[in-house]
């Protein structure tokens, strides 16, 4: 018994020295960085009063509401579609929608490019209707339909994942008791995927909240934290802020996955 | 469902669908036309994914080359502690679980940034893809972990074990001859999943690389910053034709867990 337990500790030991090595020293060292010299903590103050700053964390936090609410509601609908009816040309439709998946941020910034970049898509049909060449994938709201294309991916398999388990009976239950397929919908499918929902809306939400690939492909002029945290510390050479500023969408990231895994969503993911 | 709700969600999912293609399919085109701007008409041509080729070759050596030791450093340190967590829960496994899984919520550079500021100065880790080895594992362990955790307890795999040690194995015996065989479908996903993990990974890996260690990523993003749309389009197409097969791989290997999950 006891060679048992020293075995199953060995087995832990490579992981906890790379870990240690690679991850846990260097990111204590960070926030030492980060509260260190004669700032100090008035540093994560600054996040809070330096327009530049402020203004990065505000907006960078509005956009993953919107990417957030608008991706639940797209995944949504198309994943219970998915997962609730058979047909043919079901398997492709599943196949593309799930593609995306293992897009880097700057391959999906490139897909924003060829949809409302110079030579987009969007850009040409507005242009042959008369009207002129739309160009939107260099701003906010190509951001917005950056993250969209990455986000939509991982929402729909969550969705998927739980409405396939839902159980069948309780539908019928409802419908020979007259329940309308509306009612169904939101008395019965609707309730039994909030978990689902609270998992990837969480995943969704520290994932645009950390996306670096896609904003550094469309602009390095918008305006989102990461790309703040960037400039601070390549152009500023500011390590000290730039670790701060890394600090303060940390904390926030990990706070929103910790507060929807409370409420019974698993959401561990990789962030894009 | 009433039909007009159905034909009205079917639109709407086929629509989705459209928005993730149709940018994929036109950059595809795009890397084996002659001149985007004129369209199809003015030939297609396989010169811009030459020109990639003699351009970013060896990112794409290097892409394969780092993905393959990550993997195998994930292998050598992952599916011993999955065991550890399967076999002897405790709070010590539950806090190693919770540090493992941190860097998936912790943004990528932030990660990044930890690792240069610490080692940065150590000149020949800085310079060598090891740095970006290291920083792939950080990001990548918790899901060969995971992978192999699910089926090592899904198989009951202390049942197993009790009926090696009776034989007489002693615990290096059973946990090669027993575990690793037992591990071997959750090996597999695990596997798949960190080589295309770490082949598309961007946000840490523009922050450690070097002038000489540049992966696919990103020599995609320098193409995209400053290479014409067909080049950058080719250079598209070539990672997709590598990530293509991975992904199929990891859909078959799911299925096939799916299906033996059923008729147990």
């Amino acid at each position: 018994m006891k060679s048992r337990q020293l075995f199953s500790l060995a087995c832990m030991v490579p992981a906890v020295i790379v870990i240690t090595a690679f991850f846990l020293i260097p990111a204590v060292q960070l926030l030492f960085i980060a509260s260190g010299g004669e700032a100090g903590l008035s540093r994560y103050l600054a996040v809070l009063t330096t327009p530049r700053y402020r203004d990065a964390l505000l907006s960078t936090v509005a956009l993953s509401m919107v990417v957030t609410a608008t991706t639940l509601l797209i995944g949504g609908i198309a994943g219970i579609f998915l997962a609730r009816n058979r047909f043919p040309g079901h398997g492709l439709l599943v196949a593309i929608l799930t593609f995306p998946l293992a897009f880097p941020g700057v391959v999906v910034g490139f897909m924003v490019i060829m949809l409302g970049g110079r030579l987009g898509l969007v850009g040409q049909i507005s242009e042959a209707l008369g009207a002129d060449r739309i160009v939107f994938a260099y701003s906010m709201t190509g951001l917005f339909v950056g993250y969209l294309y990455f986000s939509i991916p991982r929402v729909l398999l969550t969705v998927m994942g739980v409405a396939e388990t839902l159980d069948n009976r309780l539908i019928e239950a409802a419908r020979s008791l007259g329940a309308g397929p509306f009612a169904i919908q939101r008395d019965i499918v609707l309730p039994a995927l909030v978990p689902a929902f609270v998992a990837a809306g969480s995943i969704c939400f520290a994932t645009a909240m950390g996306a670096f690939g896609t904003a550094f492909t469309l602009a390095t002029r918008i305006n989102v934290l990461p790309m703040v945290i960037y400039q601070e510390f390549t152009e500023a050479a500011n390590l000290a802020m730039a670790a701060a500023l890394s600090v303060v969408l940390g904390l926030v990231a990990w706070a929103i996955l910790a507060l929807a895994r409370l409420r019974g969503g698993d959401n561990v993911a990789a962030a894009g | 469902m009433n039909r007009l709700a159905y034909a009205l969600a079917l639109f709407f999912t086929v629509l989705t669908a459209a928005f993730l293609a149709v940018p994929a399919l036109m950059s595809m085109l795009a890397g084996v036309t002659q001149i985007y701007a004129r369209g199809i008409a003015s030939g297609l041509t396989i010169d811009w994914i030459l020109e990639v080729w003699r351009l970013y070759a060896d990112t794409i050596g290097r892409s394969i080359a780092i993905a393959m030791m990550t993997l195998v450093v994930t292998l050598l340190v992952g599916i011993p502690l999955a065991y550890a967590f399967v076999v002897r829960p405790s709070a010590l496994t539950r806090a190693l679980n919770e540090l493992m899984t941190l860097p998936l919520a912790v943004p990528g550079l932030a990660v990044a940034l930890a690792m240069l500021q610490l080692y940065g100065n150590i000149d020949w880790f800085r310079r060598s893809s090891l740095f970006i080895v290291a920083g792939h594992v950080i990001f990548t362990l918790p899901f060969m972990v995971r992978a192999v955790a699910s089926t090592l307890g899904a198989i009951d795999i202390r049942t197993l074990e009790e009926g090696a040690a009776s034989l007489g194995a002693g615990p290096l015996r059973r946990f090669l001859d027993v575990v690793i065989p037992a591990a071997m479908p959750g090996v597999l996903a695990g596997s798949l999943m960190v080589v295309t993990l770490s082949i598309g990974e961007f946000n840490l890996t523009w922050m450690l690389h070097t002038p000489l260690t540049k992966t696919l990523p990103v020599g995609l993003a320098d193409s995209y910053a400053s290479m014409r749309l067909e080049i950058a389009s080719a250079y598209t197409l070539v990672f997709f034709i590598m990530i293509v097969p991975l992904l199929v791989a990891m859909q078959l290997v799911a299925r096939s867990k799916s299906r033996k999950g059923m008729s147990a």
